[in-house]
């Protein structure tokens, strides 16, 4: 019979071996990666694989560079994800303050059934559309489709933030001599900020990893990151080290917002049905 | 109902077509009046441009025959894309049966692991944070970058995932280089990005639930097991739809990591209804029948929305 406290002891061990075990895949890939981007050609090619001993270098971070316009990918992709997420915002934020306000149900609903369309519906009338106005390979193209993933984000996100402003604080300001416009503008956005830093950032990373929209309607000019990486994968069979470095580059600017607003993922993901 | 405020706001600005003003004031009064349509209204113009638009043009062209590589006009035939769909074309047949097996595998495996984890991490313990940290990243990650990260991996010579399966004395596969295989290698990928959603959405279900319930089973003395199926379960059964319902959606929708990894193949074993369609709009440029199948993937998805809710009021 053993005492109590070994009895906890041992499920304690037990517990966090659990975990470990569990959490192990998703922090063995993202280790692979930078593992991976780090080898020289010999190791990242070894089988049986080398998993802590390998010799360092960063030759394929500087192949990535070498053989690709990678600084103007990585331009690109900011220019689109950030004047996706600064319209989104402009357009979505009084909408989304308006839907709290009056409870217009319909429109939200409404901007719930984009979520739900297929992605690729929408594509064919865009490439049509576009390819007809001689636009296809420009930022406005791709920042206008972009708002398909950003929009609906940062509405139904900031409907959550404008309905928890207590109602009082509106018609003070409205006694005050405020019209809708001022109390939206000087009560209710400066209250919702961290919404907006949250919302934002949300909609900057569904437009950076935005794979399905580029692909068509980017061209040699506008080429975002995620296609560059697709079109480096032919070529480079088995050259693993710039392709793993590349994955790696287009994923530590999401890993760094993500950590920033990490309370507010789960909120954005489920459209604001589940509180994270 | 009018609040007092509104009141006040309607006895400042008098109702009706007022003129007296002059031009200025009038505008001034129009936009007080109705600033719940001129809140909306430019999120109003962008959704009609962006989404209401090419919807319906997806539809009324899926009632042509077009291929946008040539120089003849959309020809208007009807039903007859749908026809073709629904009976006479069994590529788009089996990319039907593949995009429904594919979502049945990665959620009910997204489902299980991810319910299994909450229930495991659904307790205070040291390093509860960096696990919920950790668990987001797989979410957010670009899946391309993702996708190019599993294609190493899975290499069926030199990839580690060959290793780790010889490590535990499995026989070694070809992952999404074998048409038999390459399904359920993607599906992994799903499940290795998805499965901490739905972990992340039952846990915070499992924080909402009531505390009574368990204490009066335990008074009864009810089993572990028996806790977990007669009171959790039931009653986190409206959060897991809602976490299985996103799930599904997308999963129905996914584009990337397929096209990607194996771009439909080998040998067509991976064409989901979204590659098929792709590849007839984007590289036969056969927009007509295209379209009709961007509208069947749409009533798939609406079907299985509609299914999920209807089974979130349902009893089990």
């Amino acid at each position: 019979m053993v005492d109590r406290q070994t009895k906890a002891l041992l499920w304690k061990v037990a517990f966090y071996t659990a975990v470990i075990v569990v959490m192990l895949p998703t922090v063995f890939v993202f280790y692979w990666m930078i593992t991976l981007s780090l080898k020289p050609q010999v190791d990242a090619t070894a089988y049986p694989p080398h998993f802590f001993w390998f010799s360092v270098t960063f030759k394929g971070y500087l192949d990535v560079f070498a053989k690709n316009p990678f600084l103007l990918y990585t331009w690109n992709s900011l220019v689109v994800a950030s004047g996706c997420t600064l319209l989104a915002m402009i357009v979505g934020l009084p909408c989304a303050y308006s839907i709290a306000q009056w409870r217009q149900r319909g429109l939200a609903l409404a901007i719930l059934v984009a979520r739900i369309v297929p992605g690729i519906s929408y594509l064919i009338p865009w490439y049509i559309l576009f390819r007809n106005l001689r636009m296809v390979d420009t930022y406005q193209a791709l920042i206008l489709t972009h708002l398909v993933v950003g929009l609906p984000i940062v509405i139904w996100v900031m409907i959550g933030f404008f309905e928890d402003i207590p109602s009082e604080l509106r018609e003070a300001a409205m006694i005050d001599g405020c019209t809708d416009y001022g109390a939206f503008w000087r009560v209710a956005v400066p209250l919702v900020k961290p919404g907006v830093v949250a919302t934002g950032i949300l909609s900057f990373i569904f437009s950076w990893n935005n794979f399905l929209f580029s692909v068509i309607l980017a061209g040699r000019n506008t080429r975002t990151l995620p296609i560059a990486v697709f079109n480096m994968i032919g070529y480079e069979e088995i050259n693993w080290g710039p392709l793993a470095a590349a994955a790696t580059m287009i994923t530590l600017p999401v890993v760094i917002l993500t950590l920033i607003i990490q309370r507010h993922i789960v909120t954005g993901l489920t459209f604001g049905a589940v509180k994270g | 109902m009018p609040n007092p405020v509104e009141q006040t706001d309607v006895r400042r600005y008098a109702p009706g077509p007022d003129m007296t003003g002059g031009l200025g004031l009038w505008i001034s009064r129009f936009t007080h009046r109705n600033a719940r349509y001129i809140f909306p209204a430019p999120a109003f113009l962008v959704v009609a441009l962006i989404i209401v638009y090419p919807v319906i043009y997806t539809g009324w062209m899926s009632l042509q025959e077009w291929f946008a590589s040539s120089l003849t006009v959309p020809k208007f035939i009807g039903v007859a894309n749908y026809q073709k769909i629904l009976t006479a074309d069994p590529r788009f047949q089996h990319a039907f049966f593949l995009t429904l097996w594919f979502t049945v595998v990665a959620v009910s495996a997204e489902t299980a692991l991810g319910l299994g984890m909450a229930l495991l991490f659904n307790r205070e313990f040291w390093g509860r944070g960096l696990v919920r940290t950790l668990s987001i990243l797989p979410m957010m990650a670009t899946p391309t970058a993702i996708a190019l990260v599993f294609v190493m991996m899975y290499h069926p010579t030199l990839g580690v995932m060959n290793y780790l399966v010889s490590l535990i004395g499995l026989p070694l596969l070809k992952w999404t280089y074998s048409s038999a295989s390459a399904l359920y290698a993607l599906a992994l990928v799903d499940v290795w990005e998805w499965t901490p959603l739905i972990m992340l959405i039952s846990l915070a279900g499992l924080a909402a639930l009531p505390k009574e319930p368990y204490e009066s089973a335990r008074i009864d003395g009810a089993s572990a097991f028996q806790c977990f199926y007669l009171i959790t379960l039931p009653l986190l059964r409206p959060t897991l739809v809602v976490a299985i319902l996103f799930r599904a959606i997308d999963a129905l929708k996914t584009f990337d990591i397929i096209f990607v990894m194996t771009q439909g193949g080998p040998a067509n074993s991976s064409e989901t209804i979204n590659i098929l369609l792709f590849n007839q709009a984007f590289s036969y440029f056969n927009m007509g029948y295209a379209s009709s199948m961007a509208v069947a993937l749409f009533a798939i998805v609406m079907g299985a929305s509609l299914i999920l809710m209807k089974v979130r009021r349902v009893g089990w």
